[in-house]
């Protein structure tokens, strides 16, 4: 390799990294680190900037590490906001002093008293159900009622489960603890370890396949992986997704997908106007269009599909448990080897 | 070239022995930060909440265990053979699959992960065959090796690994002048004798850098093994951290990790020293001496396509397949792929150049010096390879976030510009990668005879003018591997990647993370394919080099 081309090479990708370093003056922006992926976000983030001026610069990636990312960077940090999908990260967050407390007659008025924090440090912008699916050759929706009955020893060896890593699991499993106490959670969690049909794996998307395919009878997921293959555009997606029946347990435990401004924030008022935009309708149906949730305002589904899961019986929700069983849930997990 | 007096005075200064071991021990350390930190955390706190989890470590430590004998024994048996069919053996097709041969190094673990998977779970479509053909029924009616188990990891590292030990040994081979194997058949060796006497025990120091390298990488997986349900002691760690909110505990199970590292890496040094040949004749380009014949010269033909039917043909062939498949309206296409491919491109190309750049000087201050703490500090900034990327972006994290509390008074908002910045990014793949251009470039330091660094000195050359003059030349391939493999490295990597990065700034593996952890595989297909082609450029050029390396470099 010759040395002026590796002279030529540095100039350039100096440039590269100036260019990034330097901020642009004069413009109004929010600085959001999210850890939600869903392509229908960019829309959201655009329709803000459409209403307000301001513009969004975002990070995606992992709660737990974002979180990470947040404290290393204390006092110096430019994020404004920080979006997860788990309540108890949200708690995570609040018990590290990471969120402001945020007083908002808009946020108030709009987000459920059970979806926020009494003092504004977070706020639940849509709601996701844990349910059960079921493969309607296999089972009668009127074998399970509760979460409680897929420990049954009727469903010995046919319940599928992703990995206990998953914090969908863990937040469901806090709140049992929560409920019913720790020595209930862990008869229940061993009757669940002998039921599964094969040791925990895959994502929710997986578990749906393998209930429609009879590796298993019953599955917990998220709602809306169910109302997103149904909707698919894919046939074969779709034929899958029939094979499956949905059941909400009684009560349905319910996680939330919310946000917070942060103690650092450097654009505190845009980060305040960012939530509540993300409260109003507009925001409302942006955020959960395409991804199937439930939106925070209203009792209604915003799509079709998920209305036509029907009405159900929520568990309310209790962050604060979510957050502080989550050690206790995840030490149980590992204890009865959930995987 | 005319040089200013101030400037020749400047290099002489660098030049000297206290400031050039002074500044390489600096520039370790630095590289080391992050995996110091980390273990600094060790210090002054009790057992963490990990202890929770003494009843799963046996199973952490058995799968790791499972995992590091597994592989090694997999990369070796994938490696080693068709090295050495392709270096000593003439069958059909052995020109095209020595290029070939090389490729998988394209493919991502997790990549692969995610392919298999699709195509051998339960609900894929090859069971699902088998059951029409068969009619059976239930899960319970046939047997089907499981994919998402230990075994399953095994194989899928085994088949994304073992192009590190096929490059060096097949370097290795190659730089074997054949007169040495000539020599021993000469004095009526046969011919499997003397591979074994003598092409075997030269080769022994590139099979294990190879077989290093392939390890680390395996302990440092996180994405797979946890996608396969595999429990290992980088899940223990993540678990611990990021599950239970538990810092200290994540950090000592993390040191724990690193010592283990650390013998892995003594274990290959010691075995290297051993066996320090230095090839002293001129090698030449002679066709490989055995012809095999009929069945068995098919049969080594079927030995080398292996691999690479199964690490790279079938994952291209899901993803295209799935690329084929129609796509969920609501998720967008990619209007910005261009910019995702320059971005993933830009950060491979600056990488690569910064880690050899840093790799050849310490290496070089190495064999200057060979001092204990040279040594020593070489080695621990080396580590960085064998830490899960996402504990070692934490620890990276907690530098920057220093760095910038220092230079925050210096700033006009007292904001990050370390945290978040390219700069920070780059580093990050510094401290992941140190080890792989390290690698490459000692092995090739250590080809060349001490001899030729003392005739230089004696005829009036100083240490910067040996490296310019000598050294490099000599080194070109090596230099030019180490950049490619990093470059491949920094394409595929993804933890550091995706809690580092600046705002609004996403590359390939990020991408298809973003739609993979959505579960929507057709979706990634796309991303993922990029990666793939992309990262198969370099590699193609890497196994140019090899083969090239052969006429020019050990031709003097």
């Amino acid at each position: 390799m010759s040395r002026s081309l590796l002279r030529s090479a540095w100039l350039p990708l100096l440039a590269l990294l100036g260019a990034c370093v330097a901020p642009r003056a004069d413009e109004k922006v929010v600085n959001v680190y999210s850890a939600r992926h869903y392509n229908t976000d960019n829309a959201l983030y655009e329709a803000f900037t459409r209403r307000t001026g301001i513009r969004v610069n975002k990070i995606e990636g992992k709660d737990a590490e974002l979180i990470e990312r947040i404290r290393s960077e204390g006092v110096t940090s430019p994020a404004d906001v920080l979006i997860t999908v788990d309540a108890g990260r949200l708690w995570r967050a609040e018990q590290a002093g990471l969120f402001q407390p945020v007083q908002s007659t808009v946020l108030s008025r709009d987000i459920p008293a059970d979806l926020r924090d009494p003092q504004g440090r977070w706020f639940g912008f849509a709601r996701r159900a844990r349910v059960v699916v079921y493969n309607r050759a296999e089972l009668q929706p009127s074998e399970i009622r509760t979460y409680e009955d897929l420990a049954s020893p009727r469903l010995r060896g046919r319940l599928c489960l992703r990995s206990s890593e998953n914090i969908y699991n863990q937040s469901l499993v806090a709140a049992q603890i929560a409920s019913r106490g720790a020595t209930a959670t862990e008869r229940w969690l061993k009757g669940l370890m002998a039921n599964v049909s094969r040791p925990p794996q895959g994502n929710d998307t997986t578990q749906i396949k393998d209930v429609a395919s009879g590796v298993c009878g019953v599955a917990l997921v998220n709602h809306y992986y169910l109302a997103r293959m149904l909707d698919s555009d894919n046939p074969d997606t779709r034929a899958i997704a029939a094979r499956v029946g949905v059941l909400f347990p009684q009560p349905t435990h319910i996680n939330i997908s919310g946000a917070g401004v942060l103690t650092h924030s450097p654009h505190r008022e845009n980060a305040i106007a960012f939530l509540e935009f993300l409260a109003s309708p507009e925001g409302q149906q942006a955020f959960v269009r395409g991804t199937h949730e439930y939106p925070a305002r209203g009792t209604a589904a915003a799509d079709a599909t998920v209305r036509a899961f029907g009405p159900f019986q929520a568990d309310p929700v209790n962050v604060q448990s979510y957050g502080a069983n989550n050690a206790e849930a995840v030490k149980l997990m590992t204890a009865v080897g959930w995987k | 070239m005319k040089v200013e007096p101030w400037l020749r005075q400047l290099r002489r200064l660098i030049g000297s022995a206290p400031i050039r071991s002074g500044g390489a021990i600096a520039v370790a350390l630095l590289v080391a930060l992050p995996v110091l930190v980390v273990l600094s955390s060790l210090a002054g706190s009790g057992p963490g909440a990990w202890v929770a989890l003494v009843g799963a470590l046996p199973r952490y430590v058995g799968n790791s265990l499972g995992l590091l004998l597994g592989g090694g024994l997999g990369v070796l048996l994938l490696g080693v053979p068709t090295a050495a069919l392709v270096s000593f053996c003439r069958f059909p097709g052995r020109a095209w699959l020595d290029g070939v041969l090389l490729l998988p190094l394209a493919v991502p673990a997790y990549l692969l992960a995610y392919t298999v998977t699709d195509l051998l779970d339960y609900s894929g479509p090859v069971q699902s065959l088998l059951r029409t053909w068969f009619g059976w029924q239930h899960p319970g009616d046939y047997w089907f090796p499981p994919i998402r188990s230990l075994g399953g990891a095994i194989a899928l590292f085994s088949l994304t690994l073992y192009p590190y030990v096929y490059l060096l040994t097949r370097a290795s081979f190659l730089a074997q002048s054949s007169r040495t194997l000539e020599a021993a058949r000469s004095l009526g060796c046969s011919f499997p004798v003397a591979f074994r006497r003598v092409a075997l025990p030269l080769a022994r120091p590139a099979i294990g850098a190879g077989l290093a390298l392939a390890l680390m990488e395996t302990l440092s997986d996180f994405g797979t093994v946890q996608y396969f349900g595999v429990e290992t002691f980088t899940t223990g760690i993540y678990r611990t951290w990021l599950g239970l909110g538990d810092r200290a505990g994540a950090a000592q199970l993390a040191g724990l990790l690193m010592l283990f590292a650390l013998a892995l890496i003594l274990l290959e040094r010691s075995s290297r020293r051993q066996a320090r040949f230095f090839d002293t004749s001129a090698g030449r380009q002679v066709p490989p001496p055995i012809q095999l014949t009929g069945l068995l010269g098919w049969l080594a033909t079927l030995v080398c396509l292996l691999p690479v039917l199964l690490a790279l043909v079938l994952p291209l062939g899901v993803l295209i397949q799935l690329q084929l498949q129609p796509l969920d309206a609501e998720v967008l296409p990619d209007s910005d792929f261009g910019l995702l491919l320059q971005n993933t491109l830009g950060l491979a190309a600056l990488a690569a150049l910064l880690a050899v750049a840093v790799a050849l000087g310490l290496a070089y201050a190495r064999r200057l010096q060979p001092t204990r703490l040279i040594r020593t500090s070489v080695r621990v900034a080396a580590l960085g390879y064998a830490v899960p990327g996402s504990v070692l972006a934490v620890g990276i994290l907690l530098v920057l976030g220093m760095g910038d509390r220092w230079l925050a008074p210096l700033t006009p908002e007292g904001r990050a510009v370390l945290s978040g910045s390219l700069l920070g990014l780059v580093f990050a793949y510094l401290v992941r990668f140190l080890a792989v251009a390290l690698s490459g470039i000692e092995a090739g330091l250590e080809k060349i005879r001490p001899s030729l660094d003392e005739a230089a000195r004696s005829l009036g050359e100083t240490t910067t003018g040996t490296l310019r003059r000598i050294h490099l030349p000599l080194l070109r391939g090596s230099l030019l591997s180490a950049l490619l493999l990093v470059f491949v490295d920094v394409i595929k990597e993804l933890p550091a990647t995706l809690v580092m990065r600046p705002f609004n700034y996403d590359t390939l593996a990020v991408r298809v993370y973003q739609y993979a952890s959505d579960e929507r595989l057709a979706e990634a297909a796309a991303p993922a394919l990029t990666i793939l082609l992309s990262a198969l450029v370099p590699v193609l050029l890497l196994s140019r080099q090899l083969r090239r390396s052969h006429q020019s470099e050990l031709h003097l």
